[in-house]
């Protein structure tokens, strides 16, 4: 029983992550209608600079994380002003691949620079853990349940009541209807990518806690949210935060499980397990389970 | 003047006779040129030509789901692993002539794409790009898991194509003319190459090519107009799985070995690069797309000692060659996607355009000015 909690609580905390990455998705999706396939490029890129700033520099881990998140977030802007606005009109697929592009530049120029090397991510939590009574419970869960958490609900707030929030729901209800009243689709997609950038750096560096370590390869994680934003809808915010914590439940519950139990499924099964689950679901509901059926036009 | 014109004009009109001239010479010269190259060109091109050859015929294959049929796919990967490991057993393991194990590379491949395509079929655009990145890692676990069939995470030897008597290790001799390996198997790449191109052209003209233009360009119209379209897209899924897992068998063999992490999501990005680049639904796009992308990497690697900023010869400091190609792949992805997203193949169209409007200006230049003017 202990260990079903445990396995639990550690699978509610990938599940954080997972849906910190999901939301960045969902963000740039409601936005302009794309899947950004260099989200976890941006996920990456945050976790290994953060790392690097505490190992090679010396920065406290705040202020490193801090200028992580700064980057990451300029990063998606710069994209969005240097080469989606010019974009604009062209077909989804275009974007599609613009993003891919984007992905294999960041990917490889990370490669350069950091290698294959895993690095110490330089939080303060390290291995600690909170003990009660038998248990431990290792503080970096803890610390990504309510990071992910706080953030999760600022991220509600802000688009639920500012006026920046208003314009996004309004562009991604219409994009047409939401230019003919003045609102400003460029300035919405500038927000969505800083916004997307941001919570992966997040999500990369709590990724990167305990008993993880950082390298450029992170970014293989963050495809994991896919099956995330599958279950709950690319669509639907409140559907990609549910399908992450789903699937971290999924995951870790099946890399503590599955060794034991099903064991022809194979070594590191959890892995892609994921995305079984994702192929099940679709095969079911081919718009995720939140996911809404776009009516077709002639 | 003229003999200026001419000169200048002699690099463009290359490019623009690509686009221009009748196929059938321009498939020719291909065909001659493809023939002699060999002899002309040393070992290390050579050899970078037979990758060029086989990632040609690997994005022929992508480009029959993609370019040509409109669907997204980033699981080209594992369609080449199926081929790759399918021709290890029967090539290896069985000892069966390499007229078997390549053909049946394919023959696999195309039968997993057909199992793996009905559930695609329900998946609409984005959904199907992102299962085909669970399909590449589900591959990859499974290959590094049945270690009799794939020799697990460490890999397993391929084999090198016997016909016969004609075993490509021991290389070829006809007369006086001495082929070595490099060259037999830039042959037979080149050969498999030509027929695939052969078959993907009559393929467009067909019945099932104008049901994969129209699933493209309108899906639910092109369903209105009597177009099946589920027929259409399984069709696009076998045929394009089949000509990977063949270039697969082609590509782990003349490695010598294959293991589960080189099929990865890079390479199925490498093969979506070569495409976009070269120009998408054309016959040459995926060809010159393969040549830029590989013959990118092989003039970096061969540039490597002499370029202070790339890792190789004498110094072990700078970027890694892979590294620096991949840069610079996929800024062209996104420049050609921005300006020409036909590609090269688009480009060549435009500088024909260019020439024939001018020549038409120069013949009639009162008749047509106004004409231009005023559509600016």
């Amino acid at each position: 029983m202990t260990t079903f909690a445990l396995l639990l609580f550690a699978g509610v905390a990938l599940g954080g992550v997972y849906a910190l990455v999901a939301l960045g998705f969902t963000v740039i999706y409601r936005a302009s209608r794309v899947i950004n396939f260099a989200q976890g490029e941006l996920l990456a890129l945050g976790a290994v600079l953060t790392a690097w700033l505490v190992s090679a520099h010396g920065l406290p881990f705040w202020l490193a994380f801090a200028i992580g998140a700064a980057v990451t977030a300029a990063a998606g802007l710069a994209f969005q002003f240097l080469v989606l606005r010019f974009a604009i009109s062209k077909p989804d697929f275009t974007i599609v691949m613009l993003t891919l592009g984007l992905a294999t530049v960041v990917n490889a120029a990370l490669d350069a620079r950091f290698g294959a090397a895993p690095m110490a991510n330089g939080d303060p939590w390290g291995s600690s853990v909170l003990r009660i009574g038998n248990a431990g419970l290792p503080w970096v869960q803890i610390w990504t349940i309510v990071t992910a958490i706080v953030l999760l609900a600022v991220f509600w707030l802000f688009n639920r009541y500012s006026r920046s929030g208003l314009a996004m729901r309004a562009a991604a209800s219409d994009a047409e209807a939401a230019l003919a009243v003045g609102i400003s689709l460029r300035r919405v997609h500038a927000i969505a990518w800083a916004l997307a950038g941001l919570v992966a750096c997040v999500g990369g560096v709590f990724l990167g806690g305990y008993p993880n370590s950082v390298s450029p390869q992170i970014s293989d994680v963050a495809l994991l949210a896919f099956p995330a934003i599958i279950l709950g809808g690319i669509d639907s915010t409140t559907g990609a935060v549910a399908g992450g914590f789903v699937i971290g439940i999924v995951q870790d519950l099946t890399a503590g499980y599955q060794p034991q139990y099903a064991s022809w499924l194979g070594q590191n099964f959890y892995l892609v397990a994921p995305y079984v689950v994702m192929i099940l679901v679709l095969l079911v509901r081919p718009y995720g389970l939140f996911g809404s059926r776009p009516a077709e036009r002639l | 003047m003229n003999s200026v014109r001419a000169l200048r004009g002699t690099g463009s009109r290359l490019l623009a006779g690509l686009a221009a001239a009748p196929a059938r010479t321009a498939s020719l010269a291909a065909v001659i040129v493809g023939i002699l190259l060999p002899f002309w060109v040393g070992p290390y091109w050579l050899s970078a030509l037979v990758w060029v050859l086989i990632f040609a015929l690997g994005a022929l294959g992508l480009d029959v789901l993609t370019g040509r049929t409109g669907q997204i796919s980033l699981g080209h990967a594992f369609f080449l692993s199926i081929g790759a490991y399918t021709g290890a057993v029967l090539g290896l393991t069985l000892h069966l002539s390499a007229l078997l194990w390549i053909p049946a590379g394919g023959v696999a491949a195309g039968i997993v794409g057909g199992l793996v395509a009905p559930t695609a079929l329900r998946l609409k655009g984005l959904y199907l790009a992102i299962v085909s990145i669970g399909l590449v890692y589900i591959g990859q676990h499974i290959f590094t898991n049945v270690a009799y069939l794939s020799g697990g995470p460490g890999g397993r030897a391929m084999p090198a194509p016997t016909f016969g008597s004609l075993s490509f290790a021991r290389g070829l001799s006809i007369g006086p003319v001495f082929i070595d390996e490099n060259g037999l198997y830039y042959y037979l790449a080149f050969v498999l190459l030509a027929l695939a191109m052969l078959f993907v052209r009559n393929l467009g003209r067909s019945h099932l090519g104008r049901s994969m233009t129209a699933v493209r360009d309108g899906e639910l119209a092109g369903a209105v107009l009597g177009v099946n379209v589920a027929r259409t897209k399984i069709t696009a899924f076998v045929v394009s799985s089949c000509i990977a897992g063949v270039a697969g068998a082609l590509y782990g063999s003349y490695l010598n070995f294959a293991t589960p992490g080189q099929f990865d999501l890079v390479l199925s990005v490498q093969f979506v690069a070569m495409i976009i680049v070269g120009g998408m639904g054309s016959l040459w796009g995926p060809v010159l797309g393969a040549l830029f992308v590989w013959g990118l990497q092989s003039e970096l690697d061969n540039l490597a000692g002499s370029l202070p900023f790339l890792q190789g010869g004498t110094h072990t400091t700078g970027m890694p060659v892979g590294d620096a190609a991949a840069v610079v792949y996929g800024l062209l992805l996104i420049v050609f996607l921005l300006v020409e997203p036909r590609g090269v193949v688009g480009l060549g169209h435009r500088i024909a355009l260019l020439r024939r409007r001018r020549r038409v200006l120069q013949s009639a230049p009162d008749m047509v000015s106004s004409v231009t003017s005023s559509s600016g």
